[in-house]
């Protein structure tokens, strides 16, 4: 009972950064139709640029006030020069998005390059908040506790933002069909880049809390990039809601296959996405 | 691409000069240097790899980036059965296998959305090498294989042959009516079903006869690297490089992978050995970001407009001139 | 003899029913119209018929065999083939292969490519294309396009074409043309299904015409009859 309570909670914890993660895949593809490889990658430079400023002293809490912006804009213009391009040049979306999927990964090559060239493929770590809570007969370390806590925040403030905001409403609108809401006012080249730009603070986001619980490598993306995409498959396609609780399942179900053998944990992963295509690929709360 | 008479001198030109071309070529290790023989054997690879995925990917608009895994499954035949067997039989089983393979996950994935299947094919490489990894280290307690070495020579008949051989297949599929259902798929697939296709037989049917090639240029590359681990096999870049080289040539006509091909092992050639080799992964990336962004119809596109545009600039010009008089 | 039928045909999207409870029938050899408002269900049937749906309870039969939860191009084979509202022609293809395209895969017996090549070519003419063949689909004008679409689908060999919004976007000669077309199409003993707004059209051709509204049919008879029912008017001026 011990371990299953361990798995659990464990599960829970690692599962509010699977969600803040898939959630700005989501928003990225499910949206802005770019199935972004590169993801990881903005995840990870995330992470470094807060072991960087943790370094100088900052509290890498505060460093998401900083990572967040800045990785937003970085999205926005990535997606209004390269992906709108590619976008407006493409006979049809099945062709833009296939486009735009190998333009992610060139993304992705490049910023993995940048990434070893200046860190290097060794771990790196430093200590956060050294206490741990029992919970459930297992001890956590608070570290773990305060990402998930903040994870879901984010995710809360994102998705407030969308119920309640005019631009919220403009995404929401072209999440379900952009060239109607395009027709009816919505500037769609604006509100896709934001979508893009939205995804990829969230990813850098998650990668500064993943900083202050675990280590950090410049490989590390490419598997957050993998549970992202398997998540927003569980979750279903479009569906905000449907990332943020399938997070938490994956993680959950990860932290299970770990605890039994680590090594199988990425072939889980693929097993799932597997069957989910073959038995419902439009996930739990796709339409 | 119409059913109609044969007109003889464009068939001079499609298939003399090609047969010329590989003949000569043929001769390479006779009058050549090692060194070359090593080269082209190289560029060869890429060909097949590229002409090969443009059968499937170029045509129905579906990203495989499983090159590798099927890539990675004939190296395996050539390290599980190439002490046991001729060679010819090896290359045959990793092109068999490679189909089987390719047969089953395309059935399974290709019902769906392109974007998924691509997702799929992705991880189908990181799959393999995890499975035969794991099966490795933890029942047969190897890490890595070696494998029965072939000359030189014998390497680059083989890729040669293998070459040609996807060069017809592919000119045939392209010929044919199930070229045009291919192309009907990849331009409109809902059109093309109502209009009869089998769409999803057609594209598993040649998904799997585009894995074959790969399969069987794996089973001879391994002969050439003789050690191979999972590592080596499913290597991603064997994944993406052959759709960079795709999308730089044009997938327009057969021709189009094979330029592309050509070009860029030379520039990744170059690319490798010198001071750059830390930048490599980076100017792929930026390469094909620029070639999707700016050349999406590839060199072969490029071409053709230029061609476009002379015709114009000459047709305009005797206007004008006639326009003077 | 009713070459298609459907019983009860229903069909939801979330939680919506686009097509409930709608019982229809077409006779060989007529020319059947369905309108209704915008979002009434009308192209949600045809795919529902065509194949390219399946209803959630229902049947549909063609030429007295089942065919609801086929695949379209099963469905195609055993000889009926639609158009799209939306003009869905292979652009980077010459007009000549698109057409080719529905001989060579959506007729009961495989066609050599050089007859298909033929019967493509003669069926552009039918159809009164009159550019070059050999241009890309996607160069073409709307007209044209349409022209392509229905010659393709003509060249399946179908005994029955859906036609959906056929006059959409064509200036009223083209339409007076397309209208014409139509009637040659039953001349050839096709029997022609087909979604219109264009009012003057459907009463001007069609034998018979079903009103869809909100996914539920409202009325079923003759171009004279739907004229002067009062629920047909109603639901067309309160829009």
């Amino acid at each position: 009972m011990d371990l299953f309570l361990s798995i659990v909670i464990g599960g829970l914890l690692i599962g509010g950064i699977y969600s803040l993660v898939s959630m700005g895949l989501s928003l990225q593809y499910g949206v802005a139709k770019v199935l972004n490889i590169a993801h990881g990658e903005f995840l990870m430079v995330g992470a470094f640029l807060t072991f960087l400023l943790q370094q100088h002293g900052v509290d890498p809490l505060l460093t998401v006030v900083i990572i967040g912006p800045l990785l937003f804009v970085v999205g926005y213009i990535l997606y209004r020069t390269i992906f709108t391009t590619i976008r407006l040049k493409a006979a049809n979306p099945g062709i833009f998005e296939s486009n735009a999927l190998l333009a992610a990964f060139g993304l992705y090559f490049i910023v993995q390059n940048i990434g070893r060239l200046v860190w290097g493929t060794t771990p790196y770590s430093y200590s956060y908040l050294s206490g741990t809570v029992s919970l459930g007969g297992a001890l956590f370390n608070d570290s773990r506790l305060v990402a998930a806590a903040f994870a879901v925040a984010v995710g809360a403030a994102f998705y407030l933002y969308l119920a309640r905001t005019r631009t919220g409403k403009a995404i929401r609108a072209a999440a379900q069909d952009d060239t109607t809401a395009g027709l009816m006012g919505v500037d769609i080249n604006n509100t896709l880049a934001l979508c893009f730009g939205f995804g990829a603070a969230m990813a850098g986001v998650a990668g500064s809390l993943i900083s202050i619980c675990y280590p950090i490598y410049t490989t590390m993306g490419l598997g957050y990039t993998v549970i992202a995409i398997v998540v927003v498959t569980l979750g279903g396609l479009g569906s905000i809601p449907g990332s943020f609780i399938g997070g938490f399942i994956l993680g959950v179900i990860g932290t299970a296959v770990t605890s039994w053998d680590a090594g199988l944990a990425v072939a889980s992963y693929y097993v799932i996405f597997i069957v989910l295509l073959l038995v419902r690929p439009k996930g739990i709360m796709g339409k | 691409m119409v059913f109609s008479k044969i007109n003889w001198k464009k068939v001079a030109i499609t298939w003399g000069i090609p047969l010329v071309a590989v003949i000569l070529v043929g001769f390479l290790p006779q009058y050549g240097s090692a060194y070359w023989v090593t080269r082209v054997s190289y560029f060869l690879m890429y060909i097949i790899l590229a002409v090969a995925w443009t059968i499937f990917s170029g045509t129905t608009g579906y990203i495989s980036l499983a090159s590798a895994a099927f890539f990675g499954v004939g190296i395996y035949a050539a390290a599980l059965l190439g002490e046991s067997m001729p060679l010819i039989f090896v290359v045959l089983i990793g092109g068999a296998a490679s189909f089987v393979l390719a047969f089953i996950f395309g059935a399974i994935t290709l019902r769906l959305r392109g974007i998924y299947f691509a997702m799929f094919t992705f991880g189908l490489v990181l799959l393999f090498k995890e499975l035969i990894y794991y099966y490795e280290i933890n029942i047969e307690g190897l890490r890595g294989r070696f494998v029965v070495l072939q000359s030189n020579e014998t390497i680059f008949y083989y890729l040669l042959g293998i070459f040609v051989v996807t060069m017809i297949v592919a000119y045939l599929i392209r010929r044919s009516k199930f070229g045009l259902a291919l192309q009907s798929i990849g331009q409109n697939e809902e059109a093309a079903a109502h209009t009869g296709v089998n769409v999803t037989m057609v594209k598993i049917l040649t998904f799997a006869i585009s894995a074959i090639f790969m399969g069987a240029a794996g089973v001879i590359m391994a002969t050439k690297w003789t050690y191979v681990d999972p590592g080596v096999a499913f290597n991603l870049m064997i994944s993406f490089t052959p759709v960079l080289m795709a999308i730089f040539g044009g997938m327009g006509n057969i021709y189009g992978p094979v330029i592309g091909a050509v070009l860029f092992a030379y520039i990744q050639e170059v690319l490798t050995t010198g001071e750059l080799q830390k930048y490599y992964m980076l100017i792929f990336g930026a390469v094909l970001i620029g070639a999707i962004v700016f050349m999406p119809n590839g060199l072969i596109g490029v071409i053709q407009k230029l061609v476009g545009l002379v015709r114009k600039w000459r047709k305009g010009g005797s206007v004008a001139q006639n326009a003077n008089t | 003899m009713r070459i298609l039928e459907g019983e009860k045909v229903t069909k939801y999207f979330g939680g919506l029913a686009a097509v409930s409870n709608v019982d229809f029938h077409v006779d060989e050899g007529e020319i059947f119209g369905l309108i209704g408002p915008n979002g009434a269900g009308k192209t949600t049937l045809f795919n529902l018929i065509s194949g390219a749906f399946t209803p959630k309870s229902g049947i549909i039969k063609f030429k007295d065999k089942k065919i609801s939860g086929l695949s379209p191009y099963k469905i195609c084979r055993m000889g009926m083939a639609r158009t799209f509202q939306e003009v869905k022609i292979f652009p980077a293809v010459p007009a000549i292969e698109n057409v080719a395209l529905g001989a060579l895969f959506g007729t009961p017996k495989p066609m050599s490519p050089a007859k298909a090549t033929k019967e493509a070519g003669e069926l552009l003419d039918f159809v009164g294309f009159s550019v070059p063949k050999t241009i890309p689909a996607g160069g073409l004008t709307m007209a044209n396009q349409k022209r392509v679409e229905v010659a393709r689908a003509l060249a399946t060999q179908a005994d029955m074409v859906l036609l959906d919004e056929l006059m959409a976007g064509l200036t009223p000669t083209e339409t007076a043309e397309a209208m014409e077309l139509v009637s040659k199409i039953r001349d050839r003993g096709i029997t022609v299904f087909m979604i219109e707004h264009v009012m003057k059209a459907i009463m001007g051709i069609c034998d018979r015409i079903m009103v869809l509204h909100h996914g539920v049919k409202i009325a079923e008879g003759t171009p004279k009859e739907i004229a002067a029912s009062k629920k047909v008017i109603e639901i067309y001026l309160g829009e």
